[in-house]
């Protein structure tokens, strides 16, 4: 039998069955001392409005939240570990998938550092800096348009819901024509990017842009001045300059205070200098306040992009290097995106060489010097940080993601305590968080 | 500059990793590549001498200047610095992690009003400084960044908390606690935050397994990943 005061246990065939007893807290605490009733209520890790498996645990007075914590932990997939054992190339495929909505920025960040490490950032062409910006751009808005959309739904605005998704959509189509794929793409790649943009991608863009543009006009014109709305998210989920800075937290967040932090202007990457832009911010310091932030970066991000088309001139996607540029040239055929067949019948039927080239650098892969960097960009939810170390071999020795939302959920707390139940709702919202980044 | 001019050649390297074979292979009768008794060592980026170029010797002065007002040296501190990839990194003695944190923060010339949390990092053949853990630093007023770097041995895996200086550390601490069992002492609440709070082990050590299960296709087995032949070197 188990001492075990909470659970007891007997043998069967079957093995050792354990049983659970509730009701013996009396004797296990003494009788209930305080005045008041206090409730602990378990929020998710299944709630619709939890955005995905964030467990909040409450200690609520009446409908007041008197405590809020945050459990977190139930989607994680140990990527960093696995990274670990596959090529510096793979390892793309395995940070895309950590923050599901911003798999560009995941992917652009962890290729910085790895770039840094091989010191190559400045032979990157500038065709491929352009396609990350232009396709960072696009990621912002079609992240920020779930932020909105799940935001809207949890506050119950479902049109800004439906419109949310709805638009979301045609960027993921954008996001299909170009990378193959509408999420997790693994398109950007040490070097610069897998594959350059199809025929008629930049007439698709300009045509989304402008439809794109009319949308957010009514997606704003919906909620902006809406009662109901502003009811729910003035003044709801408050926290200042001070609490930002103590808790570290970046992004929309803090721009609500007022301080106009975006690493695209502070510390520009890929060639943000060159974009003219705004970095938009609100004095309200409130979930009203980085709701407009977020629509009216939306259009900022489409005026990046419109740049970027211009800026767009003919070249190559990957570094000249040959030992670090991927072999093959993808192609589209009638069975998908693959190698193309000019490659094909290089390597299989004219050069030796180059099919032990191709074989070298796919299965073993190319070595990064030892050494570790940091590397930090401005994801849709703030600061994205990726920290590389290698051996010097051709795996990751270790990489480590420092997510904006992993980091941002600690404001759960001060957000939302002394406020109603219904606000930690807004206030999770507003913070944006991803479970992928969170957990990874 | 290239990092190559401001190292200092005349230190001793540290040994971080010794990888025997070039194709991971356990044994040297799985490798009949010839490279079986291939022997590379892994050594610490050496540190770096001054001018360190960029910002850099600012935030090394004004470090210098301002630790006396912890009863500490510049040399009592910081163990090595290191410039790699355009970046300055501080090894920090992990006694005086806290009073160096401390200068980062107030001091009116440093100014690193965030820390952008902590990672570990398992170095199982670096002798008593096995476990290492790397706080980034960013600064609003002056837009700058500087790394510090604090190793403890795996058998007293201690590293003071920073947290009372820099919350924002609280769930970073955890996640290095969880994945590489540094103790940060002196948290608030160190428990694990991503794996579930029974777990045995700490994932992401070198010397954790990864896990997985032999695939086996068309009667061919392909191996796990962490056990499968791969290029090392």
């Amino acid at each position: 039998m188990s001492t075990d005061i909470f659970s007891g246990s007997y043998e069967t065939t079957q093995g050792r069955v354990y049983t659970l007893s509730g009701g013996d807290w009396d004797t296990v605490l003494g009788a209930p001392s305080g005045e008041r009733e206090r409730i602990v209520v378990n929020m998710g890790p299944q709630h619709p409005s939890t955005h995905g498996v964030l467990r909040l645990i409450l200690e609520l007075d009446g409908e007041t939240v008197t405590e809020a914590r945050c459990g977190i932990g139930y989607l994680h997939t140990g990527i960093e570990k696995n990274m670990e054992f596959r090529s510096w190339v793979q390892g793309t495929t395995y940070v895309t998938r950590m923050d599901y909505l911003s798999p560009i920025f995941n992917e652009t960040a962890y290729c910085l550092a790895v770039e840094k490490l091989l010191g190559i950032t400045e032979q990157v062409p500038e065709r491929a800096n352009t396609i990350r910006v232009m396709l960072m751009e696009l990621n912002r808005i079609s992240s920020h348009l779930v932020a909105l959309a799940t935001g809207g739904m949890e506050l119950g605005a479902l049109t800004a819901m439906t419109n949310g998704f709805r638009d979301r959509e045609v960027i993921l189509d954008l996001f299909e024509m170009i990378t193959g794929l509408r999420m997790n793409m693994a398109y950007v790649r040490p070097g610069g990017v897998a594959v350059d943009l199809p025929a008629g991608a930049e007439k698709k863009i300009t045509e989304t842009i402008k439809l794109l543009r009319k949308r957010f006009k009514d997606n704003f014109n919906i909620l902006v001045d809406n009662s109901v709305w502003t009811a729910r998210t003035k003044d709801v989920g408050v926290l200042d300059l001070t609490g930002c800075m103590a808790l570290g937290i970046t992004g929309p967040v803090l721009r609500s205070t007022g301080l106009p932090w975006d690493l695209r202007k502070t510390q520009p990457y890929c060639g943000y200098e060159n974009y003219d832009f705004n970095v938009i911010t609100e004095k309200t310091s409130d979930t009203y306040g980085r709701f407009l932030i977020r629509m009216r970066e939306m259009n900022e991000s489409l005026n990046i992009v419109e740049q970027a088309l211009t800026r767009l001139k003919p070249g190559p996607v990957m570094v000249e290097d040959k030992s670090i540029a991927w072999p093959a040239q993808l192609a589209l055929g009638a069975d998908g995106l693959g190698n193309s067949l000019d490659h094909i019948r290089k390597i299989m039927g004219q050069s030796m060489e180059s099919l032990i080239h191709h074989f070298k650098l796919v299965t073993e892969g190319f070595k990064v010097p030892a050494g570790q960097a940091y590397v930090a960009i401005e994801s849709p939810r703030g600061e994205l940080g990726a920290l590389v170390i290698s051996d010097g071999g051709t795996k990751p020795y270790r990489v480590h993601f420092r997510d904006p939302s992993f980091n941002n959920l600690q404001a759960v707390g001060p957000m939302g305590e002394g406020g109603q139940i219904s606000d930690i709702v807004a206030a999770v919202a507003s913070i944006d968080p991803v479970m992928g980044g969170v957990d990874r | 500059m290239s990092d190559k001019e401001i190292i200092n050649a005349n230190e001793t390297p540290i040994l971080k990793d010794v990888i025997k074979g070039a194709f991971g292979s356990s044994t040297t009768a799985g490798d009949t590549s010839g490279f079986g008794g291939l022997v590379t060592t892994i050594q610490a980026t050496p540190s770096a001498q001054r001018p360190y170029g960029s910002y850099f010797d600012a935030i090394a002065d004004a470090l210098e200047k301002a630790l006396p007002s912890q009863k500490l040296t510049f040399e009592q501190a910081i163990e090595r610095v290191v410039v790699q990839v355009d970046q300055l990194t501080f090894m920090v003695k992990r006694e005086h992690l806290k009073a160096v944190a401390k200068v980062l923060r107030d001091e009116p010339e440093l100014r690193f009003e965030m820390c952008m949390g902590v990672a570990g990092a398992h170095w199982p053949k670096e002798k008593n400084r096995e476990l290492h853990a790397i706080y980034p630093f960013v600064s609003i007023t002056t837009n700058r960044r500087v790394l510090l770097e604090v190793v403890a041995p795996e058998s007293n895996p201690h590293i003071p908390t920073i947290t009372d200086i820099y919350p924002s550390n609280n769930w970073h601490e955890r996640e290095t606690y969880d994945f590489f069992g540094i103790i940060f002492d002196g948290h608030p609440s160190l428990t694990r935050i991503e794996m579930p709070d029974d777990w045995v082990g700490h994932p992401q050590r070198k010397d954790y397994p990864l896990g997985g299960i032999p695939v086996e296709y068309k009667g061919a087995v392909i191996p796990a990943p962490d056990n499968r032949r791969g290029y090392r070197g």
